[in-house]
C-alpha cells in the first residue's frame, strides 16, 4: 500500500502565486480527480509534485509513504514511484520510445532483455501501432498517438501513483477509451494509484473516480463522490467559484437571495 | 630554420616541380592570415606559427579504389587560401578517377595517420566523377593524443554530367593537431554530390567547403556533425554557388560544444544572375552543453536574380529543458537524459551520412565527449 500525500502545498511561478494551499491524499487502488476551470493551478500541482523547473514551493510538503518527494530530483521521484503522463509530451528528436523504455528499465535495475515483447503485448493492449516504438518520441505523432504513447510508457514503467494531466485533451474517442481501459486495469490488477486531473466530465466516465476534487484559484474547494461530477455538469464550475463554500450552501445562499462568495 | 623552401620542393622530386614552385611562391607572397580579415574572423590563425612544422607525410592507404586510380589533379581549381598554395607546393595526392557509366558498389576508404611528431602535412583527395559514373568515398584522418603536427588537406570534387558523388571526412585526429582543410566541388548537369563531415578531433579544426553547380538541374548538398570539448575550436567555412539555372543546394550543419570550447559557422549562399529557378538551403543548429562553451553562426545569403527560393536557419543553445524534463520524469538519470538527447540531435544528421558500420563507433566516440561513464546502448540500432 502506497500513499502519496499532499500537505499545504502553495506553490508560485515566475512570482505569481497558483497553488494557495492544497491537501490532498491517494493511495494504491484509488482513482482521485482533480477537476477545475483554466488557470485553477491543475497542471502546475501535477508539475510541482513531478519537479518541474521553474516552480517555487513556498511552503507545504509532498510525500510518498512518507519520503520527502519536494527534496528529491525528478529522476529520484519517477524511481520512487511516481509518474506523470503529459498534457502536451514533449518531442525529442531522434529518441525513440524503445531508448527511453530500455534506459528507464536499466535506471531502475531492471533486465531490458524482454523488453521489446513487453512493448508489443502492451502496444496491442492500446491499439499503439507498433512502427511508432522506434521512432522519434511524439514527432509527427497525433494527439491520440501522443496519449497512446504516453499510455504505453505507463503500463511498461508500471509505477505505484501516476499523474494523468488532462489525459483527455487532443484525443479521439477511441484513444480516449483505449488509453483509460488501460490505466483502468493498471489500478485494477497492479493496485496503481490515480490522480486524474482534467477540466471535462468525458474522462471521467471512463475512468469512474472514487474521490473528486474540485480546484479553482489553486485550492480545493470541495471534495467528494462522483455524484461531484454531475454538480458540475449541472451548475458548472461557477457554483463553486466562491471562497471555499460548498455547492450546496452556495445553492441555499442563492436561494435566498444572500451573496454567493464570502470573507 | 624555414622548413617551406624552394629546396625543400625540389627534394620531393616530383614530376610537376614547376608547378608546385609557383604555388609555393603565392604561398610566400601571400600576407600573413589574421581573424581581422572576412575569411578568418572567429578562427585561431594568429595562434598558428608554421615555424614549429616542419614538411612531412601521413601513412595513407586506400582500400576498395583498384579500378579508379588515376593521376590528374585537376589543376583548374578556383582559388584557394594559402594554405590550398602550400598543399599545391607539398601534396601528396590520391586521385579517384571513375570512368563514364562506371558504378562503385562498395565505398572507398582513404585512412591518413599522423604518426610523427611536428610535421605538416597535405593530403589531396581528387574524386573526377565521369559522366552518369556513381562513387561513395569516406576519407579518415587518425592521430592519438601523443602527436602534434598541422594537416592541411585539400578535396576536390568534379561531378560530370548525372554523376553522383557522395563524399564523408572523418576527422578523428589528436587533441593537439591542427587541421586546416579546403574542399571544393563542381557539380555539372543533373550532377548530385554529398560533401559531408564529421568532425570530433583535433585542436583547431577549420573545413572551409566551396560547393559550385556549374551545370543545369546540378544538386548538392553539405552535411556535417560536430562536436567539440576540452579546449578544442571547430571551425567551418561554406559556400553553396549557384551559378547554373534549375540547380538546388541543401546544407545542414548541426554541432555541440562542451566544456570551454568553441564551434563556429559561417555560411554563404551565392546564387548568379544566371541562376534562375534556384533552391537553396542553410541550417545550422548548435548545442552549448557547458557555461563556458561557446558557439557562433554567421549565416549570409547573396542573391543576384529573382526566381530563386531560399532559406536559412540558425540556432545556438542550450539541451531544452522541456526533453530533459521529459526522459528525467521516466527515471533517467540526468546524464543519460543529456547523452539521449544528444545523440537524438545528431541522429538526423547521421542517418544522412555514408557512415556505414562507422555509425556505432562515432556514437560512442560522441557519447566520450559528454563524460558520462555510461557505455550507450541503442537498442533500435
Amino acid at each position: 500500500m502506497t500513499t502519496l500525500k499532499i500537505s499545504g502545498l502553495h506553490a508560485s511561478v515566475a512570482g505569481k502565486t497558483i497553488l494557495n494551499g492544497i491537501d490532498l491524499e491517494v493511495s494504491s487502488g484509488q482513482v482521485h480527480a482533480v477537476m477545475g476551470p483554466n488557470g485553477a493551478g491543475k497542471s502546475t500541482l501535477s508539475a510541482v509534485v513531478m519537479g518541474k523547473p521553474g516552480y517555487t514551493v513556498s511552503s507545504g510538503s509532498v510525500t510518498l509513504d512518507g519520503v520527502d518527494m519536494l527534496a528529491l530530483p525528478t529522476w529520484q521521484r519517477a524511481q520512487a514511484g511516481l509518474h506523470l503522463v503529459m498534457q502536451y509530451p514533449t518531442e525529442v528528436p531522434g529518441v525513440a520510445v524503445v531508448d527511453v523504455l530500455a534506459e528507464a528499465f536499466a535506471a531502475r535495475g531492471r533486465s531490458t532483455d524482454d523488453i521489446r515483447a513487453q512493448l508489443s503485448v502492451e502496444a496491442a493492449r492500446i491499439n499503439f501501432d507498433e512502427t511508432f516504438l522506434a521512432r522519434s518520441l511524439n514527432v509527427d505523432l497525433s494527439g491520440g498517438e501522443k496519449k497512446r504513447n504516453e499510455t504505453l510508457q505507463l503500463a511498461m514503467l508500471q509505477p505505484k501513483i501516476a499523474i494523468l494531466d488532462e489525459l483527455d485533451s487532443g484525443l479521439d474517442i477511441d484513444a480516449l477509451r483505449d488509453c483509460s481501459r488501460r490505466v483502468e486495469a493498471a489500478t485494477n490488477e497492479d493496485g496503481l494509484g490515480v490522480l486524474v486531473i482534467t477540466h471535462y466530465s468525458r474522462l471521467l466516465k471512463e475512468l469512474k473516480p472514487d474521490v473528486v476534487h474540485i480546484l479553482v484559484k489553486g485550492r480545493i474547494v470541495s471534495s467528494g463522490g462522483p455524484e461531484l461530477v454531475d454538480v458540475l455538469e449541472r451548475d458548472g464550475y461557477a457554483a463553486f467559484e466562491g471562497d471555499q463554500v460548498d455547492p450546496a450552501s452556495s445553492a441555499l445562499d442563492d436561494l435566498f437571495g444572500m451573496p454567493s462568495s464570502r470573507n | 630554420m624555414p622548413s617551406f623552401t624552394p629546396e625543400a620542393v625540389r627534394s620531393l622530386r616530383a614530376a610537376d616541380t614547376d608547378l608546385r614552385l609557383a604555388a609555393l611562391e603565392r604561398f610566400a607572397a601571400a600576407p600573413t592570415p589574421s581573424p581581422h580579415e572576412e575569411l578568418w574572423r572567429y578562427s585561431r590563425i594568429a595562434e598558428l606559427s608554421l615555424d614549429r612544422y616542419s614538411p612531412g607525410s601521413l601513412t595513407t592507404t586506400v582500400n576498395g579504389a583498384e579500378a579508379v586510380l588515376g593521376t590528374d589533379v585537376l589543376d583548374d581549381e578556383l582559388e584557394l587560401d594559402l594554405f590550398g598554395d602550400l598543399n599545391r607546393a607539398f601534396m601528396s595526392a590520391v586521385v579517384l578517377r571513375v570512368p563514364r557509366g562506371k558504378v562503385l558498389d562498395a565505398p572507398v576508404v582513404v585512412t591518413h595517420t599522423l604518426a610523427t611528431d611536428g610535421v605538416a602535412c597535405f593530403p589531396r583527395l581528387v574524386i573526377d566523377a565521369g559522366e552518369d559514373s556513381e562513387i561513395t568515398v569516406i576519407e579518415r584522418f587518425v592521430s592519438d593524443d601523443s602527436v602534434t603536427g598541422l594537416i592541411a588537406p585539400v578535396l576536390r570534387v568534379r561531378a560530370a554530367q548525372a554523376a553522383r558523388v557522395t563524399y564523408l571526412s572523418v576527422n578523428e585526429l589528436g587533441s593537439r593537431v591542427w587541421q586546416i582543410a579546403n574542399q571544393q566541388s563542381e557539380g555539372m548537369r543533373d550532377s548530385t554530390t554529398l560533401l559531408s563531415t564529421v568532425a570530433l578531433g583535433g585542436d583547431y579544426a577549420r573545413v572551409r567547403t566551396h560547393a559550385r553547380l556549374t551545370g543545369q538541374g546540378g544538386s548538392t548538398r553539405q552535411v556535417a556533425l560536430y562536436f567539440a570539448d576540452g579546449t578544442q575550436t571547430h571551425d567551418f567555412r561554406t559556400t553553396q554557388e549557384h551559378i547554373a539555372p534549375k540547380t538546388s543546394s541543401d546544407l545542414l550543419f548541426k554541432g555541440a560544444v562542451n566544456d570551454s570550447s568553441r564551434s563556429v559557422y559561417t555560411g554563404l549562399i551565392k546564387i548568379g544572375p544566371e541562376a534562375r529557378g534556384t533552391v537553396a538551403f542553410q541550417t545550422n543548429r548548435n548545442l552549448t552543453l557547458s557555461d563556458g562553451a561557446w558557439a557562433e553562426s554567421v549565416p549570409n545569403l547573396e542573391i543576384e536574380t529573382n526566381d530563386v527560393k531560399c532559406s536559412h536557419a540558425s540556432t545556438v543553445g542550450p539541451i531544452d529543458e522541456e526533453q530533459r524534463f521529459y526522459l528525467e520524469s521516466r527515471g533517467i538519470q540526468p546524464d543519460i537524459a543529456e547523452r539521449l538527447v544528444v545523440l537524438g540531435f545528431f541522429d538526423e544528421v547521421l542517418a544522412q551520412l555514408p557512415v556505414g558500420g562507422l555509425a556505432a563507433e562515432l556514437r560512442e566516440r560522441i557519447s566520450a565527449k559528454l563524460h558520462t561513464a555510461v557505455v550507450p546502448d541503442k537498442v533500435t540500432a
